[in-house]
């Protein structure tokens, strides 16, 4: 049995925000329910109110803006995946929705739900920030837009309000030249926690020169974090070996992973090394 | 809390309930009688609780009752009948896909939304379609088997 809640179920984006925005942060939205619903039984969220969203079409449309790319809050994993336009332009995005949970959870589970949350965990977080994505948040009072590098802040901790929801994701399709790879190491094939996650996106010039480097690791920090030394140890060079595997040395020193049920921090910062190795020579050779 | 009269439609059957908002779609269908919908973990773990909401299979348990009013929802003992059963189930008898029975049903309604978008699936397909689905006595083999004979009799 779950504890006693109130539900409040609006019909249209402003009426769910203005729901929110009279409750002053007494309220929590719910969407697909497969982290809230679970917090909720076991009592390690206890809010008196929800705010049902899970029926806002409005928010549910993935669609291209220009050069732009655009996922409502409320689209599922599911529709990630069946997406031709993320298939296209988001094949990491893609590939970080095919390795998300079970086809149970894919067909419930939000994009925005998944990024609020805060999970250092997430599987969405690393494919987006390469992506330099921004988010939108929506309340009574406006829109405000932010980079998801900023949204994210530590162990279940965002930038978002109460009274806000996260309304969109969106982000700038990669310049020609660009490639990106993802790969999430976790204990079984399928419906399995990040051990640790990588995303990488590097842009080369027609001479083979790193003209843009993005890296970012989940599961090794409090958030999903970028390695900006690593980064920077990239832009401007060709990507040979030698350089490759310094950035990912780079990019190991910048973790700062737990040991736990799933693996041991000594572990996580080699698998991390290993990954970001792996993923940008695979990069360097789709660019 | 509120209770909220809502109507769900269950294999076809229009019922009228008044439920309070905290409770779930599984324990909604459990007490109308829907006991082929199981109770397992009841976190989205172990998917013995899967039915179609509106054709795509989900965890009941995650799912609030007032959430899926006015949705077709489709458990397993809606697919078929023991007189006329659907031809997964069939096929599910006929390789001995079932030991236990626990995850059963949920496995069956995974299968079907499998089939349904993808009526030849590969082994690695079946694989994945049933990721969320776990089955204790670890009867893969068999279950795997089914779908595939499920597949090639609904070819037919």
């Amino acid at each position: 049995m779950l504890p006693e809640f109130d539900l409040l179920q609006p019909r249209s984006l402003p009426e769910a925000l203005e729901m929110l925005s009279a409750q002053r942060g007494g309220a929590l939205p719910l969407a697909g329910g497969t982290n809230l619903v679970v917090d909720l039984r076991s009592g390690r969220r206890r809010p008196s109110l929800l705010v049902d969203i899970s029926h806002l079409d409005e928010l549910c449309a993935i669609r291209r803006e220009g050069d732009r790319l655009v996922v409502g809050g409320g689209a599922t994993i599911a529709q990630i995946l069946d997406e031709p336009l993320i298939a296209e332009y988001a094949p990491s995005v893609r590939e970080a929705a095919r390795v998300f949970a079970n086809p149970l959870v894919r067909n419930r589970a939000t994009v925005g739900g998944n990024l609020v949350d805060g999970s250092p965990a997430a599987n969405m977080p690393p494919p987006l920030l390469v992506l330099d994505a921004e988010v939108e948040l929506s309340s009574r009072d406006g829109r405000r837009t932010m980079p998801l590098d900023d949204f994210l802040r530590g162990v279940r901790q965002t930038a978002r309000r109460p009274d806000e929801l996260l309304t969109a994701v969106r982000w700038a399709i990669p310049a020609p030249g660009s490639a990106t790879a993802f790969y999430k190491v976790g204990l079984r094939k399928s419906d399995a926690i990040a051990v640790v996650a990588v995303a990488v996106l590097v842009e080369q010039d027609a001479a083979g020169v790193c003209r843009k480097a993005r890296i970012a690791l989940g599961s090794v920090a409090p958030r999903v974090i970028r390695a900006r030394e690593a980064e920077s140890a990239l832009e401007g060079y060709p990507l040979t070996e030698e350089r490759v595997a310094e950035a990912a040395r780079l990019a190991a020193a910048a973790t700062s992973p737990i040991s736990d049920i799933r693996a041991s921090a000594a572990y996580r910062r080699q698998v991390s090394e290993s990954l970001v190795r792996r993923l940008l020579l695979a990069a360097r050779e789709q660019g | 809390m509120q209770v909220k009269a809502i109507t769900l439609k269950v294999n076809g059957r229009t019922h009228y309930v008044a439920l309070p908002p905290n409770v779930t779609l599984l324990r909604a269908l459990r007490d109308l009688g829907y006991t082929d919908v199981k109770s397992g973990c009841e976190k989205g773990d172990c998917g013995a609780c899967a039915v179609l909401l509106d054709g795509q299979a989900v965890n009941s348990c995650l799912v609030l009752a007032w959430q899926a009013e006015g949705a077709e929802i489709i458990t397993n003992s809606g697919l078929g009948t023991m007189e006329h059963p659907h031809p997964i189930q069939e096929a599910f008898a006929d390789t001995g896909a079932a030991q236990c029975g626990y995850c059963t049903p949920g496995m069956i309604i995974s299968a079907k939304a499998l089939l349904d978008r993808n009526p030849h699936p590969t082994v690695d397909e079946i694989r994945e379609a049933i990721a969320g689905n776990l089955c204790r006595c670890t009867g893969y083999g068999q279950i795997i088997e089914a779908i595939q004979r499920a597949s090639a009799m609904m070819g037919q």
